[in-house]
């Protein structure tokens, strides 16, 4: 009873009425007060973008330069050749690919399935489905972290060892995934569905035909969450692959940066190349994330 | 729930039924998932804690041995105590932070917020490896712009890698640096829902902004203040990846957490048992953090 009723709170989410008012609702202010604010703004901006910035430029050093003192902000000459280092003789090109597989079918996994579990938990009501919501909440509880080693047995003995689909499979289920669309669908009124049952629609065609074109936006935020979250993984598929060709990008700079001598230059070439993909889509879609209910917890 | 639902709920038995069949067939895929990379670990997991099962071959049970052994082990509880230590400095650096920049990012005194929200919201998108990389390079030793700075400025190069504690605190700043866009948006979005006429009403009373923060705004976002805790401490009891690419649990072993110390007797030395065993001990605590979300929001709930 307890867990059933936790998600409620996820459901009502912050007011939503309420949601355009802002703060600091004095009027007065003008100059006097934008100044300390906007300086204040500029300064945590400036201390959580050097360390990027400072990331970023070194990577356009050429390597005999990047220790050679005095250290400067911007490159004399600025090159590529960490870039090339890193995508011909670490083997980046093929994590790439490898990775980019991984994101790309895992995410369009992600969201269907959680789009079809969430619509199922919105609108439908039968105990079955009242077991599994308190299942899915569990596996919030228990991050794959804990069982790290059950689960690895279970996927070897599904024969999944050291291939992609042993990365792809286990991440389709997010609990974020179906709270939110379940979250979505709650807020779709059920006349919608009473009207197409009435004019003798079935009910998985009114899945498919009305509920899923409605929940595009749902789908998008959450496809960008499941690449980035895929992108980024790490320790499952360390313990997945064993072979160098089907590593993903972050067990290559991994493995660049616990060698014994770190070549620097390749590191901070490789790094960079594996933040562009997320930052691009990041920078696209912006919007999806920054309003994105993500009440339901972007933890996975 | 039910609440939600009515018209479903109330309905008598024989129309409901003629709703089972469609919901079952769209939850059927998660469902198997489910029962395969959740239920069946679960279960197998908890069964070889208690056993000596090395991965392959047949093990034997050993009862309470594996839990036994790790009360008495030295490297598990350093691992605890220092996931623990690590837990209790960035939550509340984190919070401190994304509280900051939440309230600077929705005041509407401050110039050019849209631009300045993407630089504390890149991190956020970097892969924990990278950020370790990412301040390895920042603060290494001999060749960090941190150091070399502190040289500048007349100070002697702080041993960021070799020390231990620094080393730790390296990992603390860098994750409430890349863990801030996550809390920051669930802050942001909760000041945003508090009504602007108590604002209104508190400047009539003279009240400055600092006295409207404490008195205003964080009592309004008390839930989500919790929220935003209680995911930090779940997230930084399983910290790994950071680690492994910043200091690599060093210098030596003295960072090295629990899902550390799980990943290297499991996989490393091949103690499925004993690790299953370590396993379930953080288990315990996430369900320990995971029983006091789900009393807290009963009461938030019924408030």
């Amino acid at each position: 009873m307890t867990t059933t009723d936790m998600p409620r709170k996820v459901d009502a989410g912050p007011g939503r009425a309420v949601r355009k008012k802002r703060p600091s609702g004095a009027a007065s202010g003008g100059l006097r007060r934008a100044v300390p604010a906007t300086t204040l703004l500029w300064v945590l901006a400036a201390l959580y973008g050097l360390p990027v910035l400072w990331f970023v430029l070194s990577s356009f050093k050429p390597a005999g330069d990047l220790f050679s003192l005095p250290l400067t902000l911007l490159p004399h000459d600025p090159t590529l050749s960490g870039y090339k280092a890193a995508w011909d003789s670490a083997n980046f090109s093929e994590y790439f690919i490898n990775t980019t597989i991984v994101c790309v079918i895992a995410t369009i996994l992600t969201v269907g399935v959680s789009c079809c579990t969430g619509y199922a938990l919105a609108k439908y009501d039968n105990k079955w489905l009242k077991v599994f919501f308190v299942g899915i909440l569990a596996t919030t509880m228990l991050p794959g972290e804990v069982m790290l080693a059950p689960q690895f047995l279970v996927v070897r003995d599904l024969g999944l060892y050291n291939s992609l689909a042993g990365i792809i499979v286990p991440a389709v289920l997010t609990a974020t995934g179906c709270f939110m669309f379940r979250q979505f669908f709650l807020t779709v009124p059920d006349e919608l569905i009473e009207a197409a049952r009435i004019d003798g629609a079935r009910e998985l065609s009114i899945f498919l035909r009305i509920m899923v074109p409605i929940s595009r936006p749902i789908m998008l935020t959450l496809a960008i969450l499941s690449f980035q979250w895929r992108w980024n993984d790490y320790i499952w598929p360390l313990l997945m692959l064993n072979d160098p060709e089907k590593f993903t990008v972050q067990i290559g700079i991994q493995s660049l940066v616990g060698a014994q001598n770190i070549n620097w230059s390749v590191v901070l070439g490789g790094s960079v190349i594996s933040m562009i993909p997320l930052i691009v889509v990041f920078l696209v879609f912006q919007r999806y994330v920054m309003n994105a209910d993500i009440n339901a917890g972007l933890k996975d | 729930m039910t609440k939600r639902a009515p018209d479903v709920s109330a309905s008598p038995p024989r129309r409901r039924s003629k709703y089972t069949l469609a919901p079952l067939v769209l939850i059927a895929a998660n469902v198997v998932l489910f029962a395969l990379f959740f239920l069946w670990p679960a279960v197998i997991g908890l069964v070889y804690s208690f056993t000596n099962y090395t991965g392959v071959g047949a093990f034997q049970f050993v009862g309470l041995d594996n839990y036994q052994h790790l009360f008495g082990d030295s490297t598990f509880f350093d691992a605890l105590t220092r996931t623990l230590l690590y837990t209790v400095l960035f939550v509340p650096l984190n919070f401190v932070f994304s509280l900051l920049i939440a309230n600077v990012l929705v005041s509407k005194h401050a110039k050019g917020v849209s631009v300045a929200r993407v630089f504390f919201f890149i991190p956020w998108l970097l892969s924990p490896i990278v950020v370790g990389v990412l301040w390895r390079w920042l603060f290494g030793e001999n060749f960090g712009l941190v150091n070399y700075l502190i040289e500048k400025l007349g100070g002697s190069a702080v041993p960021w890698q070799s020390n231990a504690d620094l080393s730790l605190i390296v990992v603390v700043v860098a994750a409430s640096w890349a863990w801030t866009g996550f809390s920051m948006l669930l802050f942001i979005a909760a000041i945003k829902n508090v009504p602007v006429s108590y604002y209104e009403a508190a400047s009539l009373d003279g009240a400055g902004p600092w006295r409207q923060f404490i008195s205003i705004t964080l009592p309004s976002i008390a839930p989500t203040s919790f929220i935003v805790i209680l995911l930090n401490t779940i997230h930084a009891m399983k910290e790994y990846p950071l680690f492994a690419s910043l200091n690599n649990g060093g210098p030596g072993t003295s960072n090295n957490l629990l899902v550390q110390y799980i990943y290297q007797t499991g996989f490393k030395s091949g103690q499925i048992g004993y690790a299953s065993a370590a396993s379930f001990v953080l288990m315990l605590i996430l369900m320990a953090v995971a029983i006091i979300q789900l009393v807290v929001n009963r009461r938030v709930e019924n408030r």
